[in-house]
């Protein structure tokens, strides 16, 4: 098949667009795809893969595709102070700069982390231990609070004591552990 | 050079092992992300950012405790493109640390079952492998890795996003729990379609035996997590082990319906497959990973007696492109690989028969 743009070179990229629910097939060789910018999705070492999808999943929002048009202000660039990464750049890579790139896009995050995590945007992982100690700690109250809640539910409120005493020590030592860092 | 054991064998010592469920489940992988706190990530960092990231694991290497594994320390520039591809097709690294030419390494154990990538997406991954339907064993030997790592370097955490990675599709616990399964059964009584969309829809992916993008060679697939937020590493490979299982399940079926209704047509070209892969003269890899499969389900239903499914796992990598031309010690234009794949098949099935002969 020949590209639909150049009618030269043999289309390589084939894919569906789908527009107010009108399908589009388009086939195009990669020269014309990037002309196009019909490329944002694909990057030229490893072809299509779920990351590249990032960038379209944020490049829908219209607000947004305005703003790239029109010169934005110096001010106005949501940059990450400790790599300068700038959202726009984050969009097109669908990468961080650094470790606070997630603190400097925490608002931007939110809805793409749902998109991608089915709707999580919470960790209830693993914790490392030397930089977790008080996390710990609330983690396992937080667990607790909610095996008593199952205790009460099932009647068996000796156990349920204990958990709450076992419940109300951890939160001495929770509140020892911040005024020792404070 | 401590690369070339690496490159030799085709199967990593621990694939030899008979794991769980063999006869679908062929591996069970775990990786986990993880970044330092004071470097850029790759997407930014320097090169001197990013040999300082080397330096320092390389550095801390000879802490590492021995029960978790001696590491062979392979910096990236120092392998050969070939040789690279090699330790692609085995899965011990990455194809995006492949094409690395810059100060990327990776970290090998010598059973080749640990796999640590440095300066890959993310600064540190850690890989663990198991043979057959492993998913908890390997978690556990993941995290005690990183418990290790963990002791060493900090590594970028906040309470609510977990670790941190390069990819907001990684944040979180940084866990890929992936399996490979060879599910002949379900493509061809053509459920797999059905299966693959209901997979997705709970969290999980189904791709090629090369991961993202790659097709499925020889009914091979991987099945992985698609969320790392939200959950608990032991959450998530609870939820996957549940949906393989089911699969597992789902092709034992497919295979006894296949025996029972249509018994011959399978032995024929089950044994088509066989007469192909002895005789043949030029074999594409497409064709030779179809052959493959074929006769590997022929062992698993007792149909062939005289091959081993050790040889078929050592075959599916080592008539990839990389191995044969590493195999015939330097590069082979296409047809020539297509006549080499076919005579190096014929070799090794005629060895492993022969074998079978003397034993009797």
């Amino acid at each position: 098949m020949v590209c639909q743009e150049c009618n030269e070179r043999p289309a390589t990229l084939h894919f569906t667009k789908v527009i107010n629910g009108e399908k589009t097939e388009v086939h195009l060789c990669e020269q014309c795809a990037q002309d196009k910018g019909e490329m944002f999705m694909f990057d030229s070492s490893s072809g299509f893969s779920v990351n590249n999808l990032l960038a379209g999943l944020l490049n829908i929002a219209p607000a947004f595709k305005q703003a790239k048009e029109t010169e934005i202000p110096k001010t106005e660039v949501l940059q990450c102070e400790k790599c300068k990464m700038t959202f726009q750049r984050f969009i097109n890579v669908g990468r961080f700069g650094c470790a606070h790139c997630y603190e400097t896009f925490k608002d931007e995050l939110t809805p793409l982390l749902k998109r991608v995590h089915s709707g999580n945007v919470e960790h209830h992982g693993k914790v490392p231990e030397r930089m977790g100690g008080a996390i710990h700690i609330k983690k396992k109250i937080q667990q607790l609070k909610s095996d008593l809640q199952t205790m009460i539910a099932d009647e068996e409120f000796e156990k349920a004591a204990e958990i709450r005493d076992e419940i109300r020590s951890l939160e001495k030592d929770a509140n020892k552990e911040g005024g020792d860092k404070g | 050079m401590s690369l070339e054991k690496f490159l030799q064998n085709a199967v990593s010592s621990w694939m030899n092992e008979e794991g769980p469920n063999s006869d679908i489940v062929l591996s069970s992988r775990v990786r986990l992300a993880r970044n330092m706190t004071d470097f850029r990530f790759s997407t930014l960092y320097s090169s001197e950012e990013a040999k300082e990231i080397v330096d320092r694991v390389k550095d801390k290497l000879s802490l590492y405790p021995g029960n978790l594994g001696e590491l062979e320390f392979l910096p990236t520039r120092e392998i050969q493109p070939l040789q690279k591809r090699v330790l692609m097709e085995k899965h011990l690294i990455s194809p995006n640390l492949a094409e690395d030419t810059n100060y990327g390494a990776v970290l090998l154990s010598s059973e080749e079952d640990i796999s640590i990538m440095v300066n890959e997406e993310d600064h540190i991954r850690i890989q663990c492998l198991y043979p057959g339907l492993q998913l908890k064993e390997a978690l556990q030997r993941a995290n005690q890795i990183d418990d290790w790592f963990e002791s060493e370097f900090d590594f970028a955490f906040d309470e609510k996003h977990g670790y941190l990675t390069t990819c907001p599709t990684n944040v979180g616990t940084g866990l890929r729990a992936s399996v490979m399964m060879h599910l002949p059964g379900l493509v061809l009584t053509q459920q797999l379609n059905r299966i693959i969309p209901a997979i997705n829809q709970l969290g999980l992916v189904v791709r090629g035996i090369y991961g993202e993008g790659s097709e499925a060679l020889g009914n091979i697939f991987q099945i992985s997590n698609q969320t790392t937020l939200g959950k608990s590493e032991e959450d998530i490979v609870e939820d996957l082990l549940s949906v393989v299982k089911q699969i597992i399940d789902k092709e034992h079926s497919a295979r006894d319906a296949l025996v029972k209704t249509s018994n011959i047509q399978l032995e024929d070209r089950i044994f088509r497959s066989l007469g192909v892969l002895e005789h043949s003269r030029i074999i594409e890899s497409k064709e030779a990973a179809k052959c493959l499969s074929d006769v590997r389900l022929g062992i698993d239903l007792g149909y062939i007696k005289v091959i081993s499914k050790n040889i078929l796992n050592e075959l599916m990598i080592l008539t990839q492109p990389g191995f044969l031309q590493q195999y015939s010690g330097g590069p082979l234009r296409p047809n020539e690989r297509d006549i080499r794949r076919s005579s190096l098949i014929r070799e090794r099935i005629k060895l492993d028969k022969d074998t079978c002969e003397e034993e009797k």
